[in-house]
């Protein structure tokens, strides 16, 4: 979360009600959202601060640089297709590049549990450096603190990432507009029912791995495809594409309307949210974004997507619409319909 | 998905909408319940509403064993959890759902040991590489699920597992058809009936209610063409002036039911002389309870339970929801002191509560079509 | 109550357990066929999954009936029509 920098910002009137921090506040959906928006929002980034985005651009002697954080919280630390190492990486070039910047060096904070085998904590070190430098990115400096054994799940990981504005983009929820398209980069549910499956809480074994990439490239190429045409990107981490994209309709006032049998998910992550009860539209990803796109330019994007190194499973997945009001709607080729709200709460597997 | 897609076939089930469209007609308005909260949620996932005609009401039944659940049985069940090396292991529909001093994911926040599992099996595994704990299994469901937890306790029994007990909160289904029936607000014309709990109990507990009541059955699959097929079934005996039960979900559910399932009931289980039930008040015969046989595995019997009967809310109007005599925005503390954030009743925390469904559903398509219409 | 998913037998376990591998497009998962002690399923049969437990066998018989009487809709009362339109019944 970030809010267009204004110097030394008075603080609103808190409006957080809940006497006590429960894990649906970090999950990404409605709790996450009403705790920023209700205790940090107000405090940090005083009356009014306007959409809150993945980064802030913050103006430096006339040069505008990108400033995003992100702190990595997994278990288990390692599981099929990366690590939390990669994740500290890929997250925050990420979330620099749907911002409209290109990441140009990270530094990183360690909260190391005592206890912790050197050879785990070399093995994520050794995954960041290879993450950094496959994403074009350096790591420029670092901080260390160890807390007892029990105060920390292994490890927690932060990365905060600085960067230069891209040409040739502005990224704004209100410059969205009845008839542009909704982009999806590839499948969904890939990284988060791996961790699922990794836990090893519920004995299902799947041939799955985390997407977990720097989408920096793909992002670039949007760009130079499409730039005047892009209104806004997002990368939807924890909450899938269904929070993202319930927040920009609460942003920018309009209606998003996706196309079920047009969003890629792999049969697998599909098979495994059948058995679970749960929707791919709320599962994390990690090497994914949306992006919304004017319909003059949206064939040229999704053309140099699909034709990108890693983009060949793009799709248009939806289109904005006038109504419903804020709200993210799901069609199927039948005629039915659903809404798809934010994520409540944490995922939880369904037998019912 | 082998046994799914072929059931959402895009083409088939236009065909099946325009099949029910003729038959419906324009004249007759008719009102089917569907009993099983499977259903209800296949309703509203799959958008059904929007396919049928506007002169078939869809109710929606008691059928959710969740919504039912009394909120006393939660907090008995997590105030055995409560005591330290107990571990409160059960399935994930009852993590949000609220007791009176909180849900099992806020009694985790505040450092009870809470563990989801997807199966009764999976808590025997916790029992088993716990030693030093007791797991709690706090199981919920309709006949569907019964049978699962009875062979878990066979299990744990011939196994000698000792650290494992199970809080029993089974319920059975006809006791609460039959309460729906002898309701004196409600009026139905048909049942769309369970598919599930079908595979267990088989087709015939439900001879009576075509027999008796005269109103026609249709045991249903959960998919689209599955719940089309079967209201096109229903018009039919319907416009025939038929009441018989009928076997839609056939590839799946035997008319005779699951003996070995049934068995493993008898063997564990025994029929409560009543249980309350949320909305519906005290029903005979309408639940299960460990029998003695198993008392070492019954958590009723192990520990103490307070066993506190915590009416809800006079303003939620949980009950009414639950027999389809009013619809959830009907409830005075619906969208307003009772949403999915901050659920007073478990119809708001189930993903097969009527509330739920229709807050995150009906609710906002209502609102659009009134903008929609002023405009 | 109700969510249960069609999964393929991929492999019988060979322990007391009743137990089998079962595969759902590619998610795998352990079974328990206790409540399948009647009527066997062998790998390759399909069955009705529910909380980790085999409730049935699906009759992959049942299921092409079913889709022909699906695809047949409206042709049938079609024809019926069809042949009423003829009014037959009058002819003497």
């Amino acid at each position: 979360m970030s809010a267009p920098a204004a110097v030394l910002a008075e603080s609103a009137p808190v409006r957080f009600r809940d006497p006590q921090i429960e894990m649906a506040h970090g999950a990404g959906g409605k709790a996450c959202r009403k705790l920023v928006e209700g205790l940090f929002a107000p405090l940090l980034f005083g009356a009014a601060p306007g959409p809150l985005g993945d980064a802030a651009h913050v103006e430096i002697n006339g040069t505008t640089v990108a400033i995003t954080t992100d702190s990595f919280v997994v278990k288990p630390l390692s599981f099929p297709g990366g690590s939390i190492g990669e994740l500290a990486v890929n997250g925050t070039v990420n979330d620099l590049a749907v911002s409209g910047a290109r990441a140009e060096a990270l530094v990183v904070s360690f909260v190391l549990e005592a206890g912790l085998p050197t050879q785990v904590l070399e093995a994520e070190v050794r995954a960041m450096a290879k993450a950094a430098r496959d994403a074009g990115v350096r790591i420029a400096a670092g901080d260390t603190k160890v807390v007892e054994h029990g105060k920390a799940d292994q490890m927690y990981v932060t990365t905060t990432g600085i960067g230069r504005l891209l040409p040739g983009v502005t990224i704004d929820p209100c410059s969205v507009r009845v008839g542009d398209k909704i982009l999806l980069s590839g499948p969904i549910g890939d990284h988060g029912i791996t961790i699922l499956l990794a836990r090893g809480d519920l004995d299902f074994e799947a041939d799955l791995r985390s997407d977990t990439r720097s989408v920096l490239s793909l992002v670039e190429t949007l760009i130079h495809a499409a730039g005047p045409g892009i209104r806004w990107m997002r990368d939807p981490t924890r909450g899938g594409a269904a929070t993202s994209l319930n927040e920009l309709a609460r942003d920018c006032g309009l209606g998003m309307t996706l196309f079920e049998d047009q969003i890629p998910v792999r049969d697998t992550v599909r098979g495994a949210c059948e058995l679970l009860g749960l929707d791919p539209l709320h599962i994390a990803n990690e090497g994914q974004f949306l992006a919304v796109v004017s319909p003059e330019y949206a064939d040229a994007a999704l053309n140099a997507l699909s034709l990108a190194q890693g983009g060949s499973e793009a799709q248009v997945i939806g289109e904005v619409r006038e109504q419903p009001v804020g709200t993210v709607l799901v069609t199927t080729l039948y005629g039915g319909s659903r809404i798809v709200d934010m994520l409540v709460g944490d995922p939880l597997p369904r037998i019912c | 998905m082998r046994f799914v897609d072929e059931f959402r076939e895009p083409e088939l089930i236009s065909k099946a909408a325009e099949e029910i469209r003729r038959l419906a007609g324009t004249v007759r308005h008719y009102r089917m319940m569907e009993v099983c909260g499977g259903h209800t949620h296949a309703i509203y996932r799959f958008g059904l509403k929007d396919i049928l005609p506007e002169n078939i009401e869809l109710i929606h039944g008691p059928g959710c064993p969740v919504c039912v659940l009394p909120m006393g049985r939660i907090d008995d069940g997590l105030s055995i959890a409560q005591q330290s090396d107990v571990i409160f292991a059960a399935f994930g529909d009852m993590m949000r759902v609220p007791g009176t001093q909180g849900s099992p994911l806020e009694h985790k926040a505040r450092g009870m040991d809470v563990r989801i599992v997807y199966s009764p099996s999976d808590a025997l595994k916790l029992a088993r590489l716990n030693p030093n704990k007791h797991v709690m299994f706090f199981a919920i469901g309709f006949e569907t699920t019964a049978p699962s937890t009875a062979l878990t306790m066979m299990r744990a029994k011939a196994e000698g597992v000792r650290n494992f007990s199970v809080f029993c909160n089974h319920v059975t289904i006809i006791p609460a058809i039959r309460a729906i029936l002898d309701s004196p607000d409600m009026r139905l014309d048909a049942f769309i009936g369970p598919g599930h709990v079908s595979t267990v109990i088989g087709c015939r507990p439900y001879e009576w209610i075509a027999q008796n009541e005269r109103k026609p059955i249709v045991v249903s699959g959960f998919e689209p063409l599955d719940m089309l097929q079967s209201i096109g079934m229903l018009l039919r005996q319907l416009k025939a002036g038929e009441a018989k039960v009928e076997n839609q979900y056939k590839r799946v559910v035997p008319w005779e039911g699951n003996r070995a399932a049934l068995r493993a009931m008898a063997e564990v289980f025994e029929l409560r002389p009543y249980f309350e039930w949320r909305g519906l008040g005290f029903i005979s015969q309408s639940a299960l309870r460990v029998n003695d046989k198993y008392a070492e595995w019954d958590a009723e019997q192990r520990f103490a339970v307070p066993g506190i009967r915590v009416t809800d809310p006079k303003a939620a109007q949980c009950g009414e929801v639950l027999k389809g005599v009013l619809k959830p925005h009907q409830c005075k503390l619906f969208g307003r002191e009772c949403t999915p954030e901050h659920p007073i009743g478990a119809l708001m925390v189930s993903s097969e509560g009527s509330c739920a469904a229709y807050h995150n559903y009906e609710h906002r398509k209502a609102a659009m079509i009134s903008l929609n219409s002023v405009a | 109550m109700c969510l249960a998913i069609p999964g393929k037998i991929v492999e019988i376990s060979s322990d007391h357990q009743d137990s089998a591998l079962v595969d759902v497009v590619g998610v795998r998962r352990k079974i328990d066929l206790g409540l399948l002690q009647d009527d066997k399923p062998a790998p390759g049969d399909w069955v009705l999954i529910h909380v980790g437990f085999a409730m049935s066998k699906i009759s992959e018989q049942d299921a092409a009936d079913q889709m022909n009487t699906l695809r047949l809709l409206g042709e049938i009362d079609g024809a019926m029509q069809e042949i009423q339109g003829y009014r037959l019944e009058d002819v003497n």
